[in-house]
């Protein structure tokens, strides 16, 4: 098992004086670690030396699965890898396959898309936010926060009949047109959630003993951060402007006006900040994409690739072919290899696929950003107490399927 | 009477009705902070969840009882029971009211079990032992987590042991008695016409800063959020009851609650004029409270229902409510009631700032609990105490 290539070796070797530690393992079955993270710490009283991560417990092989599925059929799994923001994966996946197939995609769909992973963005970030103050042991901000995240996943069921794993988007557009009545749903909620997040800052920001136990904790250097490829709100909270929804835009971000949150203290109030900030942005951009919703087909004109209309496949041999053709095979995609990568709400998520011109993809890789940013564990616990190890790891943001794929 | 008799009949009583409000005080948390939570609460068993703690205490009485392996067996099993104990005792030198005759008898005694002279020092020297339930308990189970949790606790309950006794000293200094029953009676003198002197209310008010010390050395002192590090969930698992199930868990469960109740008793008894009410000629208040509560519930339960699952319960509340309020207004029970009433309130308002502040605050970090105990605790509770006692050198 994982254990033996732990290469745990106790610090106390290390020490002058022959200071006795105590090995602890938090996890994988722990309160605080968030899914079965498992981590080895050496402490010397409350204090830890040496903390060692070992992930892999939630192992699932989904890479390897998706050689095993059509193009079409991989889009569940990408739902499976990070649970809390499945349309990030979803759309990280579809416009990788999209570069390779060159679909040009509707302005409705792209507005949906972005519309949608938004809302997921702001359910992501409020999983966060209230198991982060759970935590920290404020723990009415949990069931605020879920209340808010429950009317988003009723708004995702009412768009895709899924409240979690939605799989809403389909190569070259999204599954379904958007449902009677959706803009008032939305826009009931998105009226709503400003106050709500005025709320959870009323409750912790200027919280004497939230802003005691996040100041300063969990301080990583901005070069740090970057030497170990961590991005996301953990980097922007380090200073760095680095958002690829503003720097290499997709799917039609670069039509839409939000800013790019940053903090310096680059630690874990910091982080607090700028994604409280960020749940300001997506509500923003939410909006934006509710108040311009363009009229149109809701997926491209790609008929080989995505199935024709019901009243078309019946009535036109054409489709009833191409119909045929896409669920019994798939569609195949030329040979190549392509890279798309999107701002998830924990970082930067890419995939890389390469297709060998078949209906399967050949290779489906995952850039994950919990896995990269799950890296400094171990430099930032070093000589923290217990207490400000489960503020950082709570500030780090990571989901283990996320981690372990 | 005979004195044993009667001291057993009171004790029967007290014993009751106090291990019932401990269970009960539970639902109440429950209930507290699942409301401040836009949640429910317990609603399954019973009308509105009240069965609950009766099926609580079925559970943990028929589970199986667990005795891990590498535990150092005499001192885990000593644990609990230290705890229980400690946290029991203190409810006997607490006095709930004043001297009153027993009705259609001559029966005179007083509300509350005993009145020692040194009545106050008791909760304090049980608070004390106390601490050896939580360590022995962490120390005892053999596991990483109780032994952090032991050490944190028996840390923190000693470090604000300090200032939480030097806060007790300031009314002490103000009413020259240990006994809680005298310093009571000493506050039952009005000022200016309309004010009872409660602690809180004399001295420019610098005996409400020792309240306010108090009050939060009571929270450390309990282990409850913002100072529940011992058993903080998200870092230490259990804490220093991980390794204890059943009843063990229980008697750690109740004495927490039973040690949260003692101190919110001594709270009232020394700062806010026990059994007295705010201002005098209030005497009919009491029955009032329960009779427009249970006015109100009957008006929800019968004309203007909200939920057809109330249909019963509430006006069965309202009547009970109605009923509890005309027996306030009787005259012969009036001595007993009222004084009660008083009391059982101003102690319930302070269990619910406990379940509210648990509901709102985030914890502290072990060392920055220490650095406030030290820090700012001791030194503001020093300082209220040379002030209390410069007041009333110059005064009395």
């Amino acid at each position: 098992m994982a254990a033996g290539t732990l290469e745990h070796t106790p610090t106390a070797a290390a020490e002058p004086s022959r200071r006795r530690t105590m090995t602890l393992n938090m996890g994988p079955q722990h309160p605080s670690t968030h899914g079965v993270l498992r981590v080895v710490l050496d402490l010397d009283g409350e204090v830890i030396l040496k903390a060692v991560a070992d992930i892999g417990f939630l192992h699932t092989g989904i890479e390897k699965q998706c050689e095993t599925k059509t193009w079409q059929q991989v889009v569940p799994l990408t739902d499976r890898v990070d649970y809390l923001s499945n349309l990030a994966n979803n759309l990280a996946y579809c416009l990788a396959v999209e570069r390779l197939l060159q679909l040009e995609i509707p302005p409705r769909a792209q507005y949906l898309r972005v519309m949608l992973t938004e809302l997921s963005r702001i359910a992501s970030h409020l999983v966060w936010l209230g198991t982060h103050a759970l935590d920290i042991g404020a723990m009415s901000m949990f069931m605020y926060c879920f209340r808010e995240r429950e009317d988003i996943l009723k708004i995702l069921e009412m768009f895709s009949g899924q409240r979690m794993m939605t799989s809403y988007l389909r190569i070259g557009g999204v599954a379904l047109d958007a449902p009677r009545g959706w803009e008032k749903v939305v826009g009931k909620f998105l009226s709503e959630f400003p106050s709500r997040i005025d709320m959870y800052e009323n409750l912790l920001t200027g919280n004497p003993i939230w802003t005691i136990r996040t100041k300063g904790v969990g301080y990583m250097s901005l070069e740090d951060l970057l030497d170990w490829g961590v991005t996301g709100p953990m980097i922007r909270a380090a200073g760095l402007k680095w958002d690829i929804r503003k720097d290499e835009p997709y799917s039609g971000y670069d039509k839409f006006d939000f800013e790019v949150p940053t903090r310096t203290e680059s630690d874990v109030f910091a982080r607090y900040q700028v994604r409280i900030e960020e749940l300001r942005q997506s509500h923003k951009i939410a909006k934006q994409a509710l108040d311009g919703m363009p009229p149109g087909p809701f997926q491209a004109d790609a008929p080989k690739i995505l199935l024709p209309e019901r009243e078309k496949m019946k009535t036109e041999m054409e489709a009833l072919i191409c119909h045929f053709k896409i669920v019994t095979e798939g569609f195949s995609v030329p040979a190549g290899e392509a890279y798309a990568c999107v701002e998830a709400p924990r970082g930067e998520l890419g995939y890389y696929v390469v297709s060998d011109g078949t209906t399967k993809p050949y290779r489906v890789h995952m850039r994950t950003p919990s896995f990269a940013n799950l890296q400094i564990l171990a430099p930032m616990l070093e000589n923290t107490l217990i207490a400000d190890s489960i503020a950082a790891l709570g500030s780090m943001d990571f989901v283990l399927g996320d981690t372990d794929r | 009477m005979d004195f044993l008799l009667l001291s057993l009949i009171k004790t029967g009583l007290v014993a009751f009705v106090f291990l019932t409000a401990l269970a009960y005080l539970q639902w109440i948390e429950r209930k507290v902070i699942a409301h401040v939570q836009v949640r429910v609460g317990p609603n399954r068993v019973g009308p509105h969840g009240l069965l609950q703690p009766l099926t609580d205490t079925i559970k943990l009485l028929t589970k199986e009882d667990l005795i891990p392996a590498h535990v150092n067996k005499f001192f885990y099993l000593l644990a609990p029971v230290i705890g229980v104990a400690m946290a029991l005792i203190s409810i006997s030198v607490i006095p709930f009211g004043p001297k009153i005759t027993v009705p259609f008898t001559s029966i005179e005694t007083y509300l509350g079990l005993t009145d020692l002279n040194i009545g106050v020092l008791v909760p304090l020297a049980c608070s004390g032992i106390g601490v050896y339930a939580v360590a022995l308990a962490g120390w005892s189970s053999n596991n990483k987590y109780a032994l952090l949790g032991g050490l944190r606790a028996s840390a923190q309950m000693v470090s604000y042991e300090l200032p939480l006794a030097v806060a007790i000293a300031a009314p002490l200094l103000m009413h020259n008695s240990l006994s809680m029953r005298e310093i009571v009676e000493s506050q039952n003198v009005v000022k200016w016409g309309f004010l009872y002197n409660w602690s809180i209310f004399s001295y420019f008010g610098i005996p409400f800063v020792a309240f306010i010390i108090f009050l939060i050395c009571a929270f450390a002192e309990t282990n409850r959020i913002p100072f529940d590090l011992p058993e903080a969930e998200n870092e230490l698992v259990a804490g220093f009851h991980t390794e204890y199930s059943s009843m063990k868990f229980a008697a750690f469960f109740m004495a927490e609650y039973a040690n949260m109740t003692t101190i919110c008793c001594l709270a009232v008894i020394l700062f806010l004029g026990g059994w007295l009410p705010p201002t005098p000629g209030l005497d009919w208040v009491p029955g009032a409270v329960f009779f427009a509560s249970g006015v109100l519930m009957l008006y929800h339960g019968t004309v203007n229902l909200a939920r057809a699952r109330d249909r019963i319960s509430l006006p069965l509340f309202g009547v009970i409510f109605c009923g509890i309020g005309v027996l306030h207004w009787i005259p012969v029970l009036m001595p007993i009631t009222t004084p009660l009433f008083w009391f059982l309130s101003k102690t319930l308002f302070l269990l619910f700032l406990y379940i509210w502040v648990r509901a709102t605050l985030p914890r502290f970090r072990y060392d920055q609990l220490m650095h406030f105990a030290w820090g700012w605790m001791f030194p503001v509770s020093i300082g209220t105490l040379f002030a209390t006692g410069l007041l009333v050198a110059v005064w009395k």
